[in-house]
């Protein structure tokens, strides 16, 4: 497995030896079960199987994908279970750990970088995207990672998030979402729920919240998906999924801060509701959830209902997804479908589309000018036009 | 012109122009005008300028121009705010300002007569087109009078010309023209005109006509019989009956042309990061004066340079330190509002010690300020506009080709010192122009960059290690075994680990100054034009370098002792600056702004200073600095 994934990471780079892969094959299937069994309380991995070795590679384990500094996050946050996934896929991918760069903002979830031996930023509150426009865009060859939070990435952020979906780079961006600010302790933040409860809205929050995968859809983001801290197979499943992907990938993880903001996705995380409360994607399958498959989703026009199945109602009627539609509008659709609503909450991945990336189009237009004027000549360039000489 | 007097009056024929005949009439020697074109900001008065120059520097004259527009692309037409000028000074001899008085001036309304009729010298040539002036001219003018016949004018030499008429005749016999398209040809009437008064060949002008309008024909044959016209209009007005020359000045050997400052700035950047085996990326936002800056850029991607147009200034920077993490010779450009935005940013850029070019072509201040009006109000801003202690090198450009040479020097700096630095230059220097000595490449020094190499042995890499210039190692991402994480919060000195140990923040602290401070050992001691010690010296920066030159020499051809010495370098001051200051009596320091070097001078070196401070969005006039210093020292 190993050897593939790291072929595939070196014709992406422009280093391959043979055809580049197709994209828009077959999805890894998210339900594969991981190749090690995980601690429950951490999320840390349990020693994990060693893949069959290649020949001329050396194989990664999570460990190795480890730094040396200690995780200062609380205990008990919900921040370690991305982080153990994180750690586990990643050997998986067969990148050198020195190509790939973590780059965050400002929050918990923002330290992340520290935490991983590959290269890392820490930049300021907000622009970690715009520090991955200009990385990817001068270093097409990295793989690039971007951490944010629902406040670094929707509130200080949020023109810097909505310009790097638009632009589609080769990127993928992780927003843990805790529906707070955590590191500043507690305040209410973008995805807040109205009428929520904290020190800087004493009478509940009066501003409407957003949502994060509804704004990556409308701007037309390539890949959309979402997972849950606490559904570390699921979550492993999403993260490869973006690191495959060509193209932006926004991905949203429902994240608990036990501190500030406890239990705020007990839905969707809750061992005995979760299966009530989200509902899990699969590409060309119907939308079917609930303890033993009994609902399903059905559009009836325009509006998505909650249907039991039996009693004349069947899969055939319900809403079949589909993330490869080029038309974005279903997955919104799905993007808007709440628990506060009565619906579950759709998992996985909303969308995977095929679109022009934006470092590639710009190497490229370095490339034709090259091609058309040569490559640059500063004499040539200086003596353009008119001079003169003084003898 | 006043210096007729003072010239031979020559019976030579012009040189020739295949374009032309010669003139008939007499020519009379001047060894320099100043001509300024004034009119609507729709009349292309900004083009027709750029012509004259260009031809003006072809011919082999020194010359210095000042456009001068206002932030409206179209205000009000023939409205007093919407009045659009373009100055050139000429010369045979050295000149280093667009110069304080007319000779000549064009003014295509009455706006543009009653705004800039009173910087033309007494018994000046002015040039109207006198067919607007009426009613309805005077009062989208605000004017109750025609100053044509209330006494305005009553000093000068009026060539009134029916422009209007003598235009649209030129153009009548191309097809296809519109009326509107065919008035729109003025400006190269009057251009015709100037160049006949000036003995100027117009075949630059017509390879220009060409070049711009190849592929609509008509407009470009418009242009053309419109610049012959008013040619021949000159050559057979009774109004004229001589013309003036003005002979090729006596520059140093080589080969020239003609650059604009931010065109310099850019064409320095591009040749900063060949020297340096980088290649360029330019992360930035649109903003006045700044954006030809980006627009050059964005038009040498050939020469492998990326640009990003950014969502806004703070994404600009953001994405530049990107690049430079990724290895990139990154640079962003702004002006001061938009450097502004970049506080923050500019402030990790510090503390992550990366090499980054981060420019303000400055403008007027405060806010949105006077956005195409010239300052030199952000120094302070330069100086202290970022949180917590964050010293970073300030270099500044002092005309428009020497933007060329401190692109150079202040890519040297960032990467010999590992810091973002910050390079000023203003709205004077990035618009004018002025010939510029073409260097070859091939004699350039290299500016020698290093990364560090690959480690197999599994030893921790240490990212806050420094060198004997305090500088820290350049890793890029892509090495083996030089895995690290860099950010904001304060590094662990040497091993780059997060670090809130008080000692080691004293300790950081003090080396990021050091650091910096070290850079007056890496770069040349000030110099000084004039005697070393004395009564008065000028101490300049930036902008003011042609006017301050140019007053001081007036000054010293009068008799008066007094020295100039002109920064390149804001922070640190170059390592002489003390003993400098300490020869001389008195120290003027004249800027545009309220005394902003003033205060870092007077702060850093036990000497009291003279001001001689202007925030009216023009650059100073030579006489301004020469009145004075004549205060002073006379
Ligand atoms: C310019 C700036 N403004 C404000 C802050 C303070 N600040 C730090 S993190 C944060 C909010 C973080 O919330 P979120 O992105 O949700 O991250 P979390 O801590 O919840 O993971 C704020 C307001 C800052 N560091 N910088
Ligand atoms: S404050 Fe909340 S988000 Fe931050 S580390 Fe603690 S639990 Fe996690
Ligand atoms: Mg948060």
């Amino acid at each position: 497995m190993s050897y593939s994934r790291l072929e595939s990471w070196w014709r992406r780079v422009g280093l391959g030896r043979g055809e580049s892969a197709s994209n828009g094959d077959a999805p890894v299937a998210l339900a594969e079960p991981p190749p090690g069994d995980v601690d429950d309380r951490t999320g840390e991995a349990k020693p994990v199987p060693e893949p069959a070795a290649p020949v001329d590679l050396p194989v990664l384990k999570a460990a190795d994908f480890a730094s040396d500094q200690d995780v200062r996050w609380c205990p008990g946050c919900g921040d370690y279970a991305i982080l153990a996934q994180m750690k586990k896929m990643l050997p998986s991918l067969g990148v050198p750990r020195e190509n790939i760069v973590f780059v965050s903002g400002i929050g918990c979830s923002s330290r992340f970088p520290y935490y991983m031996n590959t290269y890392g930023i820490h930049s300021i509150h907000g622009r970690a995207p715009a520090f991955a426009t200009g990385l990817k865009a001068a270093r097409p060859d990295l793989m690039v990672w971007v951490i944010t939070g629902d406040g670094d990435g929707l509130s200080i952020g949020g023109n810097h998030l909505m310009h790097a979906i638009r632009r589609n780079l080769d990127i993928n961006i992780v927003l843990f979402n805790n529906r707070i600010y955590g590191l500043t302790k507690g305040q209410y933040s973008p995805t807040s729920p109205l009428g929520k409860k904290t020190k800087t809205s004493p009478m509940g929050a009066i501003d409407n919240p957003l949502h994060p995968l509804s704004i990556a859809i409308g701007c037309e983001a390539t890949f959309v998906a979402r997972s849950i801290d606490t559904h570390i197979k699921h979550l492993e499943g999403v993260l490869r999924r973006a690191a495959e992907h060509r193209g932006t990938a926004f991905v949203e993880v429902y994240q608990n801060c036990n501190v500030f903001n406890d239990l705020a996705w007990q839905y969707a995380s809750d061992r005995q509701t979760k299966s009530e409360h989200t509902i899990e994607l699969e590409h060309g399958a119907p939308l079917v959830f609930g303890k033993n498959g009994g609902k399903g989703i059905r559009l009836n026009g325009l509006e998505p209902e909650v249907v039991a199945l039996g009693n004349g109602t069947s899969e055939a009627d319900l809403l079949v997804h589909d993330e490869r539609a080029p038309e974005p509008s279903l997955a919104y659709l799905l993007s808007r479908l709440r628990y506060e609503d009565g619906f579950p909450e759709p998992i996985g991945v909303f969308r995977a589309i095929d679109a022009p990336r934006y470092e590639e189009e710009l190497a490229t237009q370095v490339d034709s000018a090259r091609r058309r004027s040569g490559e640059g000549d500063l004499n040539a360039l200086f003596n353009s036009g008119e001079t003169w000489t003084v003898p | 012109m006043t210096r007729e007097s003072t010239a031979t009056v020559s019976t030579e024929e012009l040189p020739p122009s295949p374009a032309l005949p010669a003139s008939e009439k007499r020519t009379i020697r001047l060894d320099g005008a100043t001509v300024r074109l004034a009119g609507d900001s729709g009349d292309g008065m900004q083009v027709v300028g750029g012509q004259f120059t260009n031809t003006s520097a072809l011919h082999g004259n020194d010359v210095a121009t000042f456009p001068d527009f206002p932030a409206e692309i179209r205000a009000p037409r023939g409205t007093l705010a919407g009045v659009s000028g373009y100055q050139v000074q000429f010369a045979s001899r050295d000149i280093f300002t667009p110069g304080d008085t007319l000779q000549a001036l064009v003014a295509m309304n009455p706006a543009a007569l009653v705004t800039n009729v009173k910087d033309l010298e007494k018994g000046g040539i002015l040039i109207v087109n006198e067919e607007s002036f009426k009613a309805k001219d005077l009062k989208l003018a605000r004017l109750d009078a025609n100053p044509l016949e209330d006494g305005t004018v009553d000093d000068y030499r009026v060539i009134k010309v029916r422009l209007d008429t003598l235009n649209r005749e030129a153009v009548r016999e191309v097809e296809g023209l519109s009326s509107k398209l065919q008035d729109r040809c003025k400006n190269f009437f009057a251009l015709g005109l100037i160049y006949w008064l000036f003995g100027r060949d117009i075949e630059p002008t017509l390879r220009y006509v060409q070049d711009k309008f190849g592929s609509k024909p008509e407009v470009a044959a418009a242009n053309e019989r419109a610049l012959r016209a008013g040619w021949y209009y000159g050559e057979t007005t009774e109004a004229f009956d001589h013309s003036y020359q003005v002979e090729p000045a006596r520059l140093a050997p080589g080969t020239y042309r003609n650059v604009m400052g931010n065109q310099a700035l850019a064409w320095g950047l591009v040749t900063a990061a060949r020297l340096s085996g980088k290649e360029l990326f330019c992360g930035s936002y649109p903003i006045t004066p700044a954006s030809p800056v980006l627009e050059e850029l964005s038009a040498l991607k050939h020469f492998g340079v990326r640009t990003v147009q950014a969502e806004d200034e703070i994404a600009a920077i953001c994405s530049a330190i990107g690049a430079a993490f990724g290895g990139a010779m990154a640079v962003t450009s702004s002006s001061g509002p938009g450097i502004a935005l970049k506080g923050e940013a500019m402030g990790l850029g510090m503390i992550l010690e990366l090499p980054m070019l981060v420019i303000n072509i400055q403008r007027g201040g405060p806010s949105t300020g006077l956005p195409t009006k010239t300052e030199q109000s952000d120094l302070l801003q330069a100086m202290f506009g970022r949180n917590g202690e964050s010293p970073l090198p300030i270099i500044a450009a002092r005309s428009p080709s020497d933007c060329f040479e401190v692109a150079l020097e202040a890519w040297r700096i960032a990467t010999r010192f590992m810091t973002p630095v910050i390079l000023l230059s203003d709205g004077y220097i990035a618009n004018g122009s002025e010939p510029w000595a073409i260097p070859d490449v091939d004699d350039l020094p290299p500016i020698p960059v290093e990364h560090p190499p690959a480690k197999a042995n599994g030893q921790p890499f240490l990212p806050y290690e420094r060198n004997e210039r305090l500088a820290r190692p350049w890793a890029l991402p892509g090495t083996p075994g030089l895995m690290h994480r860099v950010g904001g919060l304060e590094k662990e000195d040497v091993t780059g680990n997060v670090s809130y140990d008080p000692e080691n923040h004293q300790h950081m602290t003090n080396v990021r100054a050091a650091r910096v401070a070290g850079i007056a050992g890496d770069i040349p001691p000030q110099a000084v034009d004039g005697p070393a010690r004395g009564k008065l010296l000028v101490l300049s920066w930036g902008g003011t370098f042609g006017a301050c030159t140019s007053a001081v020499d007036e000054c010293r051809a009068g008799g008066l002792s007094v020295a100039h010495a002109h920064l390149r370098y804001l922070n640190p001051f170059p390592a002489n600056l003390g003993e400098v200051l300490a020869a001389y009596e008195r120290i003027l320091v004249p800027e545009l702004n309220t005394g902003q070097l003033r205060m870092l001078v007077q702060s850093r070196y036990p000497r009291e200073c003279v001001g001689l401070n202007k925030v009216k969005g023009k650059p100073f006039t030579v006489s301004d600095v020469v009145f004075k210093i004549r205060e002073l020292v006379a």
